[in-house]
């Protein structure tokens, strides 16, 4: 019963100007069709009516009545969009950090995760930026872009740079320097992988540009004369 | 001191202040003691107070308000473009936007160029003090 493709509703009735139509009640009466849905119905309009419910299991009274009556908060169904991307930071761009441990290190972006924050690797081996989340705030776009077409980025996401939780295990006295000892976490052999494995491909395509790599390496700091407002990034 | 560049029919001068801010336009003509009438092939003649302009050498060859055609064709056989473009005041212009658009890894090769042009100049002083000592 139901067409495969619905063409848009076109009106029976096509306006004179808006507001009035071309054909009177009667007209559109006889014009759709309602004289012989009631013919086919004997008389009168069909009647949809609605299933009777199915029964519902009996309520048990509650146990317990809070005292006062407490407010409820209004339900917020709203999802944040995903942070917008500058237009000037697309994949491989060399981006500055200006904020934390790598301030002024110039670093290539990779990918912007789910948070929002945008994943960025040095390459390690040429500044020690390992591959890490940075805020789009504390970042210069630069105009400068490295070739980022042969790394492989999709295993990265929020959860594996995210803290890890140990379960807790009951501790007596004694054991306490010594379990505090172990839980200096050496940096997973794991991890170290993964970061060679997205570093090869992008430093050899970085040694294909002259002096990108001294670039990289280098940090990025202001001297005398240079106004941030006029600079060229 | 005797002036030498004069507010004449021809003359070109560089804008220095407004929305036409550094581009060379020819006066035209003179609307009084503090306007001229000033036009250039890409741009609607239009008066401009002498204050924005900055006068410079070169002068072309026309006649009170001519038209459009006649100004570029002007402009042309006096070849303002390239004497601009050689004079000292057009080159270091030129170098200044050239400066001023360089990007940072423009400004980071730029530096490694002097550090290697300095190390050039020094080894070769190096060798002339040592020729001079001997």
């Amino acid at each position: 019963m139901a067409p495969k493709d619905k063409k848009p509703r076109v009106s029976r009735n096509p306006d004179l100007i808006r507001g009035i139509g071309k054909c009177s009640r009667s007209k559109m009466y006889h014009k759709r069709g309602l004289w012989a849905i009631k013919a086919k119905n004997g008389g009168v309009f069909p009647r949809h009516d609605s299933k009777p419910e199915a029964a519902k299991p009996a309520e048990k009274p509650p146990k317990f009545y809070p005292a006062d009556d407490v407010k409820k908060p209004l339900i917020n169904k709203r999802k944040p969009k995903l942070t917008k991307l500058r237009a000037s930071i697309t994949p491989g761009t060399v981006l500055i950090i200006l904020a934390g441990r790598f301030k002024g290190k110039r670093v290539v972006f990779l990918h912007q995760l789910s948070s929002g924050l945008l994943l960025v690797t040095g390459p390690f081996k040429i500044n020690g930026v390992p591959l890490r989340r940075v805020n789009q705030s504390y970042v210069i776009a630069t105009s400068t872009k490295a070739d980022i077409s042969e790394v492989n980025i999709e295993k990265f996401d929020d959860k594996y740079f995210g803290k890890k939780t140990e379960k807790k295990k009951k501790k007596g006295e004694g054991e306490f320097f010594e379990a505090e000892k172990e839980d200096e976490k050496a940096l997973p052999q794991e991890k170290k992988d993964d970061q060679k494995a997205v570093d090869a491909p992008l430093i050899k395509s970085i040694e294909g540009v002259p002096d990108l790599k001294t670039y990289l390496a280098a940090r990025f700091s202001l001297r005398s004369g240079m106004k941030p407002h006029e600079l060229v990034f | 001191m005797p002036f030498k560049r004069y507010v004449e029919i021809g003359r070109v001068a560089l804008v220095n202040y407004g929305k036409d801010y550094g581009n060379l336009v020819v006066i035209v003509d003179v609307i009084d003691q503090t306007r001229a009438l000033v036009d250039a092939p890409d741009m609607v003649r239009s008066q401009m107070n002498f204050k924005r302009l900055s006068l410079t050498d070169i002068k072309i060859d026309i006649k009170r308000v001519p038209k459009k055609k006649t100004l570029i064709a002007a402009m042309e056989a006096a070849d303002v473009k390239n004497k601009w473009e050689n004079s000292s005041w057009g080159r270091k212009l030129i170098v200044q936007k050239r400066r001023a658009s360089l990007n940072d890894f423009d400004r980071f090769k730029l530096m490694l160029a002097k550090i290697k042009r300095g190390g050039a100049i020094r080894q070769e002083i190096a060798k002339l003090k040592k020729q001079s000592a001997s």
